[in-house]
């Protein structure tokens, strides 16, 4: 190994990078515009579900209730609709995912049964989004009944005190508000990371085979480990520029919680950074064309993270085989280190598994990537 | 010639790509200083042999040892002490030409503390000097080969490998390419160097003809064009040579016909009679303006000739 080869490598690519527009606008602005585009799209949150009302009473009371729909945040304020079939045609048209068919007899039979019963119909084509939107029809009805319990009871002179025997105090650690957000940006941050790295390397040296200058870069004494370290070095600061860019934006931004130190950040980021540079070095120096080369990273890097690496679907509810294969997965580690420092504040000592994993990844891809390149043109 | 120590030692070298054979068997050395030329029609295998010899291309059976040292055993250690200019240009255009220099010093492994010395020669020979700071993607070509030669060269090589390297470049330019390899040549750089061009030849010490993968003559220029060519050799002008050339072909005693420029080149066994005969059948033609003379065969002749001969399935390859 001489350090001054790899000097003149590193310094080689650093002026290239920094001459070709194309190179620049791929490490810079392409986080830039992930983070935002993910930031915003990906959002597990349901709020302002659109909803319709078929009053068949249109009593104080029914109406009551629909206020109770309007007055939650995650509802906008029911539609009214005329009949049965126009509120089904608004759940066909996609128009609102939820009906509540009040019947007529409904204040009535409150008051002389002390219950009553509310239709309500879901749009189940979203099974997840039904399920929380039922969820959440369940809890305002549950309030409005509530409501009616106490005034009976301040009616009849009892205590407005009423008595729940068990009572749940649940507290939400790491996220209070239950904001999907906090959990979602640091895997848009390593996904980001993923899709970044391993393009900014993926052209590395299939632009050198279509320029035509590898041809005398085989003819050197450089050594296949000099040239991947040296081409390396200057793309793992851009990369770290990156990172900054995005940690920045999600704590800057969208206001994600950092409670961790920047020194576990840093450390782990560069593993991670090592294993997709090296993911990018290896798919270039097989592919041999920059398009090409640069695709198959694309896909090698975005599907496993976006997919397997716990980011949009949690890890433990996926069948025994496919949890097996998000081992093989480096982001699956990053994934679980960034939402760990984020919103744990983790130390490295609490994340020595997933790191040593990710070490033991960036160790063989180094090694598989160093060796995967032929001083040979056969 | 006087090689006491060859810089190159080739024997019974093959290459071959699946079916097809680009190297067959060929051998040759190379001495200190020397200036050898590998002269072939394209695809002959000039280009596979030196990257063969620079340890680009595995070979697939015999054996070349560069600078001493076998190329299959230990290719890193003679990559240290060649330079090669590859037949397509291959510097970074997007560098300037001293971040160029610098790129392949570094590389080499020129110390740090010759690498400025090494630079301002390279751009003293390469006549670049107030070129520094210029994108190699502005340069025109001859500056451009003046530039790839002053990188292969900047780790001071014992041998040299140039695949065409005048190729696209204006003759003065290739005048002045020349001269530089003759300098470095009187250093001591044993110099490889392919080419097309039929007066290049001339200018190296020995010449390797190379057809089909084959080595089929080597030797001085003077040599090469002392051998018999198969007969004598007559210089024809005329005014109709597309149709005399027909006519030519079918005479007794006309070996060959080829095109040279506006006169033609017919190989007979006896100038002196056939260009006779020549004449008098152009004549009854109506041909007219016809001129003969014996020539000495150039360069070309005794090419055209080898590569003619040694396609013929039944004739032997020249020595």
């Amino acid at each position: 190994m001489n350090i001054r080869r790899i000097a003149a490598i590193a310094r080689k690519e650093s002026l290239q990078v920094i001459r070709d527009p194309r190179s620049l606008m791929i490490a810079l602005l392409l986080p830039l515009m992930q983070m935002f585009m993910l930031g915003y799209g990906v959002n597990l949150d349901v709020q302002h579900i659109p909803l319709c009302a078929f009053d068949q009473e249109g009593s104080q009371q029914s109406q009551d209730l629909l206020k109770h729909f309007s007055a939650s945040r995650y509802f906008e304020a029911p539609k009214m609709t005329a009949n049965m079939g126009d509120a089904a045609h608004r759940i066909d048209d996609s128009v609102c995912r939820l009906a509540i068919v009040i019947p007529s007899g409904f204040s009535r039979s409150l008051a002389d049964q002390g219950a009553a019963t509310v239709q309500i119909l879901v749009d189940g084509t979203d099974s997840n989004t039904a399920n929380i939107a039922a969820n959440y029809a369940r809890v305002v009805v549950g309030e409005f009944s509530r409501d009616v319990q106490l005034k009976a009871i301040q009616r009849q002179g009892g205590q407005t005190q009423t008595l729940t025997p068990v009572d749940v105090q649940a507290r939400v650690w790491f996220n209070e508000d239950l904001e999907s957000r906090y959990f979602i940006i640091p895997g848009v941050v390593a996904l980001v990371m993923a899709i970044v790295g391993a393009q900014l390397t993926s052209l590395t040296i299939a632009r050198e085979w279509e320029r035509g200058t590898m041809e005398l870069l085989v003819s050197t004494p450089v050594k296949p480990m000099e040239l991947m370290l040296g081409k390396l070095l200057p793309y793992f600061v851009l990369g770290m520029v990156d990172a900054v860019i995005c940690l920045a934006l999600a704590v800057g931004w969208f206001e994600v919680p950092f409670r961790g130190t920047l020194l576990t950040l840093f450390f782990t980021t560069s593993l991670f950074l090592i294993v997709v540079l090296c993911i990018g070095y290896y798919v270039s120096v097989s592919i041999r064309s920059q398009v090409g080369a640069s695709q198959i990273a694309l896909i090698l890097t975005m599907l496993p993270t976006t997919l397997l690496s716990g980011f949009s679907f949690p890890i433990d509810q996926m069948p025994m085989l496919v949890r097996g294969v998000t081992y093989l997965v480096s982001a699956r580690y990053y994934v679980t280190i960034l939402k760990a420092v984020f919103l744990k504040g983790a130390t490295i000592s609490e994340l020595a598994v997933p790191m040593a994993c990710l070490a033991v990844y960036a160790i063989v891809l180094v090694v598989l990537a160093g060796r995967a390149f032929r001083k040979t043109l056969d | 010639m006087d090689r006491p120590e060859p810089s190159i030692v080739v024997d019974k070298l093959c290459k071959r790509f699946g079916s097809f054979t680009a190297l067959d068997g060929v051998s040759f050395d190379v001495g200190r200083g020397e200036i050898m030329g590998f002269l072939g029609p394209n695809g002959a295998g000039k280009s596979t042999l030196i990257r063969v010899l620079c340890g680009l291309l595995r070979p697939t059976s015999g054996r070349a040892v560069v600078a001493g040292i076998d190329i299959t055993i230990d290719p890193e250690a003679v990559r240290r002490r060649i330079g090669y200019m590859s037949q397509k240009f291959s510097l970074y255009n997007d560098l300037t030409v001293v971040e160029n220099l610098r790129f392949f010093g570094g590389i080499y492994g020129v110390s740090s503390d010759m690498i400025e010395e090494r630079i301002r020669f390279a751009l003293d020979m390469a006549g670049l000097q107030h070129r520094e700071t210029a994108l190699v993607s502005t340069l025109a070509g001859g500056w451009k080969q003046r530039l790839a030669l002053g990188c292969a060269i900047l780790h001071k090589p014992a041998i040299l490998f140039l695949d065409e390297p005048t190729s696209g470049v204006d003759p003065s330019s290739r005048r002045r390419f020349w001269d530089l390899i003759h300098n470095l040549s009187a250093d001591g750089v044993s110099v490889l160097v392919s080419t097309h061009y039929m007066d290049e030849a001339e200018y190296c010490m020995r010449i390797a003809m190379i057809e089909s993968g084959r080595l089929i003559a080597l030797g001085t220029p003077h040599n090469l064009k002392q051998q018999s060519i198969g007969g004598e050799l007559i210089e024809l002008e005329c005014e109709n040579i597309g149709d005399s050339i027909d006519l030519i072909a079918r005479i007794p005693g006309v070996r060959d016909v080829a095109v040279f420029g506006n006169t033609l080149h017919i190989l007979v066994e006896n100038a002196e009679q056939t260009a006779k005969v020549v004449c008098a059948g152009l004549a009854e033609h109506g041909l007219s303006g016809v001129h003969a003379r014996q020539i000495a065969p150039t360069m070309e002749d005794m090419f055209v000739h080898l590569v003619r001969t040694s396609r013929k399935p039944s004739s032997g390859a020249a020595p």
